[in-house]
């Protein structure tokens, strides 16, 4: 061996113990994190067990490096290996707050992920603040959480409601120009309130003529339609909205399809897309739908999206649908912003200080596409949002949706330091929408 | 299509599913005292049972014509599995405590069941839409009705009107009403009580899964489905009278034609117009508009 070759290969082998020391010194080192979605009650179907399985999914492939392009770098989260807890969301916001404690004070976890249900994100966000540990929410729509108040450990990793109503007014616009009247179905609480109320005051604004009525708003876990199609059937708007989801959600596609409500109105949805792999052939034909972003059937064509939704059905023979997608954005959050953290402080194990920093106005890559951490001085998501209409497919031998359109993030989200109301009814100032 | 007539065919519609859950309900308390909550959570089991029957999910989806006749078959198979297990296991330890510690019980009852759902079905919903289609669409003016919604308007006037005769025409429906009156005296007439009351509660349980199982084509079949189902029943039998089946027929009738016309005339009410006609039944008649006032025992 000349001494040129054995001085690279002395260099090459001192470069590669420097890389892998943070790891060897880590060896018996994890990093733990709790998940959190209901795996029981209305929403366990819907959203909390498919989010789970999302999660876990996520979790062992990046222990076992098989997440693909920006993740294929390092295992885990910088190399340590992902420990997780499962928790239940279920009982209510009493029952989190004390199995928030736990999961910090006797799991002693390094970070919190989930939750969907908005009275419990708003439950649990002061407490994360008190016990100083990076909480980063998945699902919960409410725009209350940063807009009537500011935390440092508590992020959210998905756009809140206002995107999926202001998306679905732009969609009416884009598609349907000729709409006079739009009625709305919508549950009598705050994620239909709010979803109405976003929904039109953006489709006031960007189709004033539109006339607004009949305003309906079943109680939840109704599960029986019949007067509310029939006030619909007679009322005859262009247009219904709702926000339905779960069980009550497929009630009304069971009833309301063969009343034909489907083939009288255009009927949309800002998150139906999550009943369609299960219903299959038993949902309308002609349903439009968003689903929280861009998810599932929805999502960008990209290889991580792919390979997710790939992975999940071959995991779980179904689809991935929202719940799945909207999870792992908070793993992926937390991975990326560790990472930074790490690369920063010699790569050592990141505090909760260093990861709240970096989580802060972080950009990153999900199944869903680019994620910004654009709003509340960075503590919430941007995303950009897609609707689509079902259609059934001879050769899959189910329903797909199809004719998808697109939004940035930045013509569905308002811009930094105004309300969602104030932005929408000032006129959307500041949207960019091509 | 007239609005009131609209708001009639709307209301006939849902009350009839009140009455179809909330005559078992009925019954039960009327006879044995017993407020069961976990009425709901067995209304649950039977939509199960039938899905499982007739939507494809244990064997082949059956031809049209056995598709009903499958749906009561799996009411009955939960009563008979159910109703003798429960009452000959778990209620008998309560009999003779008060109504409360009994009320308790079932309500434990109905945690448990609805937690054996996930554990024998999963948290996926369930379809068995395949029946919705068995009596065709009718046209009527602006509106299209499923014949499905009017079969069941049929089965649940049946059903009562069956109810109604045995308790009036037959020895057995005597004794019963009896002892809804007084299980005491029976008891010393020499009624079997016991079994009166085991036969009793497993009849409650099929009217309930009887329920489930013909209401499963309508909605998506899911765990909690009994949740709402339990506490509108409650007002109807509340508004009815506890224990009588007129009472829970005129109820329902009452709730589902002005849960109806509330949404078609003022939708913002519709949340608590149910809660407001019980108030409303319960200041002029605080034991319902078929309550009869309990006799003193000397």
């Amino acid at each position: 061996m000349t001494d040129q070759r054995l001085s690279l290969s002395l260099a090459a082998a001192i470069a590669a113990s420097l890389s892998l020391a943070p790891v060897a010194g880590h060896a018996q080192e994890t990093f733990k994190i709790g998940l959190v979605n209901f795996l029981s009650g209305p929403a366990a179907d819907a959203f909390g067990v498919p989010s789970m399985n999302g999660g876990v999914l996520m979790v062992e492939a990046l222990n076992a490096g098989q997440v693909p392009a920006p993740y294929d770098g390092q295992t885990g989260i910088g190399g340590l290996p992902i420990e997780f807890v499962q928790i239940d969301e279920s009982g209510g916001a009493q029952v989190q707050i004390q199995r928030y404690r736990d999961l910090v004070e006797r799991e002693e976890v390094d970070a919190v992920l989930g939750y969907d249900g908005s009275g419990d994100c708003l439950a649990i966000a002061p407490v994360a603040d008190e016990l100083q540990t990076v909480t980063i929410f998945s699902g919960c729509g409410t725009t209350r959480l940063f807009e009537e108040a500011s935390y440092d450990y508590v992020f959210r990793a998905g756009a809140h409601t206002t995107m999926d109503n202001v998306a679905l007014a732009h969609y009416i616009k884009r598609t349907m120009p000729e709409t006079k009247t739009v009625a709305g179905l919508n549950q009598n609480y705050s994620w239909g309130q709010d979803s109405w109320r976003d929904f039109t005051a953006a489709l006031t604004l960007l189709m004033p003529e539109v006339e607004i009525g009949p305003e309906l708003f079943p109680e939840p876990g109704a599960g029986q339609y019949g007067s509310q199609i029939s006030v619909l059937m007679r009322a005859k708007p262009d247009v219904v909205h709702s926000s339905l989801w779960g069980g009550d959600l497929e009630a009304f596609l069971l009833q309301a399809g063969p009343r034909q409500l489907f083939a009288r109105s255009h009927v949309v949805f800002n998150m139906a897309e999550h009943v369609l792999p299960r219903m299959g052939e038993k949902a309308p034909v002609g349903l439009i739908t968003g689903g929280r972003g861009a998810v599932g059937e929805l999502r960008p064509r990209t290889e991580l999206a792919d390979w997710f939704y790939e992975a999940y059905a071959e995991a779980y023979g179904i689809p991935a649908v929202q719940g799945p997608f909207r999870f792992v954005q908070t793993i992926l959050a937390l991975k990326t912003a560790a990472e930074i953290a790490m690369a920063e402080n010699g790569g050592t194990k990141p505090t909760d200080e260093e990861i709240a920093a970096a989580l802060a106005g972080l950009v990153f890559e999900t199944p869903s596409g680019t994620v910004e951490m654009a709003l509340a001085d960075g503590h919430q998501a941007i995303q950009g949002a897609a609707i689509g209409i079902a259609a059934w497919n001879d050769e899959l031998g189910r329903l797909e949706l199809t004719e998808v359109e697109h939004f940035a993030a930045r013509c569905v989200n308002p811009p930094a330091g105004v309300t969602s109301l104030e932005w929408i009814e000032g006129g959307m100032v500041g949207a960019e929408c091509e | 299509m007239d609005i009131a007539l609209t708001i009639l065919v709307d209301g006939l519609i849902y009350g009839a599913w009140l009455f179809l859950v909330a005559i078992g309900l009925t019954l039960v308390f009327g006879i044995m005292k017993i407020l069961n909550v976990a009425h709901g959570a067995l209304y649950a089991v039977g939509a199960y049972a039938g899905a499982s029957l007739v939507g494809g999910y244990l064997f082949a989806t059956p031809p049209a014509a056995l598709q009903l006749p499958l749906l009561i078959v799996a009411a009955l198979g939960v009563a008979l599995l159910l109703g003798p297990l429960l009452e000959g296991v778990l209620l008998r330890l309560f009999y003779g405590r008060d109504e409360v510690v009994i009320l308790l019980a079932t309500f434990a009852l109905s945690l448990i069941i609805e937690d054996l759902i996930k554990q024998v079905w999963g948290v996926y919903s369930y379809y068995v839409s395949e029946p919705y289609a068995l009596f065709g669409v009718i046209e009527a003016g602006p509106l299209f009705y499923v014949g499905y919604d009017a079969f069941l308007i049929v089965v649940a006037a049946l059903v009562g009107l069956g109810a109604s005769a045995f308790l009036r025409l037959t020895r057995q429906g005597k004794i019963v009403v009896a002892m809804i009156h007084d299980s005491e005296i029976c008891r010393a007439m020499g009624v079997n009580v016991s079994r009166a009351y085991l036969w009793t509660f497993t009849v409650g349980v099929f009217l309930a899964a009887l329920a489930g199982a013909l209401i499963a084509p309508t909605l998506a079949v899911t765990p909690t489905m009994g949740v709402n189902a339990i506490i509108l029943s409650f007002a109807v039998v509340v508004i009815g009278g506890l224990g009588s089946v007129e009472g829970a027929a005129l109820g329902a009738l009452i709730v589902g034609c002005t849960r109806a016309a509330t949404v078609h005339l003022w939708p913002e009410g519709e949340l608590f117009i149910v809660y407001a006609v019980m108030a409303a039944v319960l200041a002029v008649r605080p034991r319902g508009l078929f309550g009869m006032p309990e006799g003193r025992k000397i």
